[in-house]
């Protein structure tokens, strides 16, 4: 059992990305009014998943996981760039950011 | 020696990394959200530098820390945002939020005991490491521009296109604000621009 614990393996870091990646779904349900936590929700929960990428492209000596994770990186800045001007918007119109102000666009 | 080393740094940076996390989703203040995941980001950059891959933790470090989380330390600075009225409802959700992340993290450990990458995997230590033939950044730069070009030159159109999503959502005009107009510049015309007046003698314009 001691050694489960001593020689780290895969197994740790995908118990490390799943704690990571609960933890963001955590902050999603706890953070219903506050949109801008919940985008950092959403931060961390793609970094569990960046974790997973990079501790299986070495496991496997296969680079194309820490290729993908690049990608990864790439739609997370998009989306926080996207958000966050979304988020910008919508404070100047309405002058609060609470999520359930948010039905504007209802038909 | 080296063995037990490289074990404790990694608990002490999952540690952080988890401590940090959990942080970012029960802080009050935003502010403070994001520095933890800015600590969160620089743990699992440590972590990524012991699975040797190098250039993704400095990507982490970089864009990431440097970037993404300043870019929201600027939004949330720049909104006059009542933090007090967000809260609302943490405690509310609090039991159902926890009761369906554990359920979510016991399918998750479900899974990857019945997987056949179980606990008693090989440790990293076994596995052939990524970089064959020269540093980390070398191999991923071969295989980035040659296998994945197609797949590159798409990843910068997203950011492209988040660019000008991001300009033209945020872009107002505002009344009264002068701007330069430059068509208008570049297309006068000495006729309209100078006019020549005779003036008489002690009258003035």
């Amino acid at each position: 059992m001691a050694t489960a614990f001593l020689e780290i393996g895969l197994t740790h870091y995908i118990v490390l990305s799943s704690l990571l990646f609960t933890i963001g779904v955590c902050g999603i349900f706890i953070n219903r009014k506050n949109v801008i936590t919940l985008l950092l929700s959403i931060e961390l929960m793609l970094l569990a998943v960046n974790i997973n990428f990079v501790a299986f492209s070495a496991y496997l000596g296969n680079l194309t996981g820490q290729v993908f994770t690049m990608f990864v990186l790439t739609v997370a800045a998009a989306e926080a760039a996207i958000g966050l001007a979304i988020l910008v918007v919508y404070f100047r119109n309405r002058g609060t950011i609470a999520v359930e102000d948010i039905h504007m666009m209802r038909g | 020696m080296e063995a037990l080393l490289s074990t404790l740094l990694f608990y002490l940076f999952s540690l952080a990394a988890v401590i940090a996390g959990v942080m970012v989703v029960s802080l009050k203040n935003p502010v403070h959200s994001v520095l933890s995941l800015i600590v969160a980001f620089f743990a699992v950059a440590w972590l990524f530098i012991m699975l040797g891959a190098e250039f993704i933790s400095m990507l982490l470090i970089i864009v990431y820390a440097g970037a993404v989380a300043v870019l929201f330390l600027f939004v949330i600075m720049m909104m006059d945002i009542n933090f007090a009225e967000l809260r609302q409802g943490f405690t509310k959700f609090l039991p159902v939020g926890i009761i369906v992340a554990l359920l979510f993290f016991l399918e998750l450990f479900v899974m990857l005991r019945l997987s056949n990458f179980a606990v008693r995997a090989i440790p990293l230590a076994n596995a052939p490491a990524p970089d064959t033939a020269g540093s980390n950044t070398m191999v991923l730069g071969k295989i980035l521009y040659t296998d994945y070009f197609l797949a590159f030159q798409v990843a910068g159109l997203v950011l492209l296109v988040a660019m000008i999503g991001a300009i033209v959502l945020t872009l107002r005009h505002k009344e009264g604000v002068r701007r330069q107009r430059i068509s208008g510049q570049v297309s006068r015309s000495i006729r309209d621009s100078i006019k020549v007046v005779k003036v008489e003698s002690g009258r003035g314009i």
